[in-house]
């Protein structure tokens, strides 16, 4: 039986409602987002350079999270769309300003992933993974061939300059959207849709959800993060190639770390991005020489000794020493309960 | 232990571990940070002109006992990060040699991420001296970050340059006007493709075919025998390694049959002549050198010391490049970043190419063209050079 | 006429660079991010060979193949099985084996750039003119075809002809009831893993004769071998060879008749329309 259908409004105050635990989720993590804001106050620029990383990975890997966590979909096309953005801030920036591409670069990623998205839906499983994967490459290959045939190479530097902090602050607002953006679709009838499309699809369709739109909108949301994200690091390249802006490598980043932390909470990503990023650091600053072997080596240990991701190493000591604050972390939000 | 104090001691480990930057061998040594590609997209092409370089500046600094500072003999330390041929890598590494306060940061590879840290080069206020980035933009960039020196000559010049020796075969008879052009669709190649189209008509060529190729085809056939149909008297090809490689296969496959074979990158490594031997006799491509006994010199240390042969493109410039900076080290008398480059701008310096003058920021004198005589690849164009070894035809694939 | 030639000799490249994975995949249900590595480790043991004792490549493969076959062996048995064992479901395994072979790769990188160096090796055998109806063609294409028809011939007739090809197939169809009716499955899925390595291997010491390799060139192959492999479904060997040659010919087709620039977008524009008209690919089964 369907749910009562209500306004907008009334069920925008409806999501507003906050019971007393998700008060106090509501109150840490702004807390934790002042905290984080902080950082290019007390910081380095080496800490700083690390802060941006993990910002914009937050980002990329909560956004994708977003699409991939209740549909257990794996999208390996976050490379596209991160380089899209950056491709329309490096060809438009001789003719326009700076926010107005970044704007565009959002357009551009909802109508590219609205076609796609829409084109997919009959695609599932290790099919879809690879069919992103080929979405990725075409785009790359795609732009190449244009910038050769409008013989351009105008368009290709972006020299602006976005000081350090400004950038992180940006970064940092567009994880604060992602995250609220998350947090209003699991308070909604979307989030309750997905919830049931994620324990099993042909129940929900069968209880009269309109599983592709869901996906839809979901996939559509995410990838335009992603371009959104482009477009703001392309300054910080300066120099915008196919091979550095579809880097496959990217998508795969952006999956591990979203898939280490745990995918079926709001916050899970987070969890990963922070210790991945640390980690890659210190391995890359302590062992340079044997830089990728060590690499490896976490992944492999992080996949046998960490299997249901940080979030579940998490909530496993929180399970076992701290029964009470169980209740803080599982009300926060979108996911399997 | 069991598995779950395993994890707890590992991750503490590793999260303190960043916080804790261990404390480098003191002033005894000149703290000098080397970034590069040690794996990824750009490896290889480092892996024979970048790398090497600083491992032999440092035996032949240290053989000699150091940089001689006015506050005595130095030795230099090398500090080394592999940025993985990704942009942000290679922002992190130098701002984390900055941490580690070097004395100085060497060049760094690849145009793409010469132009990722210029702003931070700019901002922590090191010179940036670099070889590895060609571009048509290097007024632009020069006058935008002042501290940034492009020992290497722009796009244009060298593809002007190539159709220049083409050109000159042309007006003395020796080939037709008809030219096949295939390039690599990445950005060098891209580029070089652009700017030669438009000098191919001015200088009275007729474009014969003319396509590009996505980075990592594997097989170039199709485009080898279309170009081959379309009956050129020249062929060029501004390509990468792989694809260098790939068409010169191919062009002594099919006997192309053209008297003059251009490829852009590659031509000039090692690699290329030990795979094909005599069949690249005539080759041109990228670079090139004007022997001299320092020259050969050069290459036996270079082989002597890393093991790996230098190319005939980037590397003796690289070299050269190494000794304008231990002079001008020298000549100041200590690690101070903004006498350096002030030195830079107003010096110039004996190097085994000759001599090197970047202080317009700029290289005024190198290497374009070269060509495979008898087993050497001799320059055979260049800015500011003369005395070029005259260009011979290519007669067959044998 | 020579189009289909060139199509067809690029065809048999993508169908060995495919069929380990196949294997892999479509058997052992592993998705292994790593196969790429492995092919370039055939490679720089058919190079290291050649250019230090003037090995035939072709000959190599005779010490490659069964170096190969040991170490995935070894990687299944030691790496993969636990997580095998330890996976509740298809997906959870899955994602398990992307990011432990995601980890294998970099390893396997690090280790080839500590043996090898950074740099990109290449030599030259059989790069002689071979003619087919009047048109040259590298001798050395022909010859890696031709291995690569033995091959996939071989695999075929072994898979559909035997009793252990038909203990491979079962587990591929549905490993529970494959246990079921008394097949190792443990040891079957090592040996479809074994198998795919040694094939993957091969199939680069066959490319080694004309491509230039270099540590870090694995990830393309592994990508493009995971585009024929879905391109072709799972479900049957034959599928990834005939994707192999359709996207082999189709490649060749946009490069003469096109433009060359195209040539990877029809082939990502090729598979995008067939996963759309057909989403379990060109002969997989219907997912359950």
């Amino acid at each position: 039986m369907q749910p009562r259908p209500r306004g907008f409004v009334q069920g925008l105050r409806a999501t507003l409602v906050l019971s007393r635990a998700e008060r106090r989720d509501v109150i840490v993590s702004a807390a934790l987002l002042l905290a984080a804001a902080l950082l290019p106050l007390i910081a380095t620029d080496y800490w700083l350079s690390i802060g941006i990383s993990i910002a914009s990975f937050t980002v990329l890997a909560t956004s994708w999270a977003l699409f991939s966590g209740p549909t257990n979909y794996i999208s390996l096309a976050s490379a596209a769309f991160f380089g899209i953005g950056m491709y329309m801030v490096g060809a438009g920036l001789p003719y326009l300003p700076f926010p107005l591409l970044v704007l565009i670069a959002g357009v551009a990623g909802v109508l590219v992933s609205a076609v796609v998205g829409l084109a997919t839906l009959r695609i599932s499983g290790v099919y879809f993974v690879i069919f992103t994967l080929g979405l990725a490459e075409l785009v790359r290959q795609v732009v190449a061939w244009a910038q050769h045939v409008m013989g351009a190479s105008s368009g290709l530097y972006v020299l602006i300059s976005i000081s350090d902090p400004t950038l992180y602050w940006l970064l940092l607002g567009m994880a604060t959207v992602v995250y609220l953006v998350g947090w209003f679709i699991g308070r909604s009838r979307l989030g309750f849709a997905l919830r049931i499309i994620g324990n099993d699809e042909v129940v929900a369709v069968h209880c009269g959800i309109n599983t592709a739109r869901a996906k839809v909108v979901l996939f559509v949301i995410s990838s335009t993060f992603a371009s959104v994200t482009g477009a703001l690091l392309a300054p910080r390249y300066s120099y915008v190639e196919p091979s550095i802006a579809f880097s496959p490598f990217l998508s795969f980043e952006v999956v591990i770390m979203a898939l280490l932390g745990g995918v079926h909470r709001l916050w899970g990503p987070l969890v990963g991005v922070i210790p991945f990023t640390l980690l890659w650091e210190f391995i890359s600053s302590k062992f340079p020489t044997q830089t990728t072997i060590l690499l490896g080596a976490c992944f492999l240990l992080i996949v046998y000794f960490i299997p249901r991701g940080v979030v579940g190493l998490l909530e496993d000591l929180f399970r076992q020493r701290y029964g009470a604050l169980k209740a803080l972390f599982k009300s926060g939000g979108g996911g399997r309960a | 232990m069991d598995r779950r104090s395993v994890i707890k001691l590992v991750g503490a480990t590793a999260l303190s571990a960043p916080f804790a930057r261990v404390a480098r061998a003191q002033d005894a040594t000149v703290k000098i940070g080397v970034v590069g590609p040690r794996t990824g997209l750009m490896a290889s092409g480092a892996a024979v002109t970048h790398f090497p370089q600083f491992k032999l500046w440092e035996h032949e600094v240290n053989a000699r006992g150091g940089l001689k500072l006015k506050s005595g003999h130095k030795k230099v330390e090398l500090i080394e990060y592999d940025d993985r041929s990704q942009p942000g890598e290679t922002i992190k590494a130098v701002e984390r040699l900055a941490a580690d306060k070097v004395d100085f940061i060497m060049p760094i590879y690849g145009t793409g991420y010469n132009l990722a840290v210029a702003p931070v080069f700019d901002k922590l206020g090191y010179p940036q001296v670099t070889q590895a980035a060609v571009t048509d933009q290097i007024d632009t960039l020069t006058k935008r970050y002042p501290r940034l020196f492009i020992v290497q000559g722009s796009t244009t010049s060298y593809a002007s340059s190539a159709v220049g020796v083409l050109k000159k075969l042309k007006d003395d008879g020796k080939i037709g006007n008809k030219v096949a052009v295939v390039n690599v669709a990445d950005a060098f190649g891209i580029e070089l493709a652009n700017a030669g189209r438009g000098i191919f008509d001015k200088s009275g060529f007729e474009i014969v075919y003319d396509k590009s190729y996505p980075l990592g085809t594997q097989d170039l056939a199709p485009v080898m025998k279309s170009a081959k149909a379309a009956n050129p008297d020249a062929f060029v090809a501004w390509s990468y390694p792989p694809d260098t490689f790939g068409l010169a296969e191919l062009a002594k496959v099919e006997n192309l049959n053209v008297k003059a074979y251009y490829s852009a990158v590659a031509v000039a490594f090692p690699a290329f002549k030990k795979k094909f031997g005599s069949a690249i006799e005539n080759v041109l491509g990228c670079g090139g050198i004007q022997d001299s006994a320092e020259i050969r010199d050069f290459y036996k240390r270079h082989h002597d010391v890393t093991g790996v042969d230098a190319d005939y493109w980037a590397s003796p410039v690289y070299y050269s490049m190494l000794q304008m900076l231990t002079q001008t080290f020298e000549s100041v008398g200590a690690m101070d970043r903004e006498a350096i480059t002030a030195h830079l701008k107003s010096h110039t310096f004996k190097t085994i190419i000759g001599e090197m003058d970047v202080r317009k920021q700029k290289l005024t004198r190198y290497w374009t063209v070269g060509q495979w005589q008898d087993g050497t690849f001799h320059a055979v164009a260049g800015v500011g050079f003369t005395d070029f070894k005259p260009v011979r035809l290519k007669t067959g694939w044998a | 006429m020579d189009v289909i030639i060139i199509g067809l000799l690029l065809g048999g490249n993508y169908a060995i660079m495919a069929m380990g994975l196949q294997l892999q995949y479509g058997v052992a249900r592993i998705m292994n991010l790593a196969s790429g590595e492995v092919l370039v480790c055939g490679a720089f043991g058919a190079i290291w060979l050649f250019t230090a004792y003037s090995l035939s490549p072709l000959l190599a493969l005779i010490g490659v193949v069964p170096a190969a076959f040991v170490v995935n062996w070894a990687i299944y048995w030691l790496m993969i099985l636990p997580l095998v064992k330890r996976a509740k479901t298809q997906g959870q395994l899955e994602v398990d084996c992307i990011l432990a072979t995601f980890g294998l790769s970099f390893m396997a990188i690090g280790i080839l750039l500590a043996m090898f160096g950074g740099e990109f090796l290449a030599y030259s055998y059989l790069a002689r003119p071979f003619e087919i109806l009047g048109q040259p063609y590298s001798l050395n294409r022909v010859v890696a075809f031709l291995c690569s028809t033995v091959l996939c011939v071989g695999l075929y007739l072994w898979l559909h002809h035997t009793r252990a090809g038909l203990t491979l197939r079962a587990v591929s169809v549905n490993p529970s009831a494959a246990g079921l009716v008394s097949i190792n499955v443990a040891r079957t899925s090592a040996l479809a893993f074994a198998l795919g390595g040694a094939v993957s291997a091969s199939g680069g010491a066959l490319l080694s004769m004309f491509l230039t390799f270099d540590a870090s060139t694995g990830v393309m192959f592994t990508m493009k071998a995971l585009v024929i492999v879905i391109m072709g479904g799972l479900g049957d060997i034959r599928g990834s060879i005939i994707a192999a040659f359709i996207l082999g010919l189709t490649e060749t087709a946009v490069a003469t008749y096109i433009d060359p620039g195209l040539t990877l977008a029809a082939a990502y524009v090729l598979f995008i329309v067939i996963l759309l008209v057909r989403p379990e690919g060109l002969l997989g089964r219907p997912s359950s």
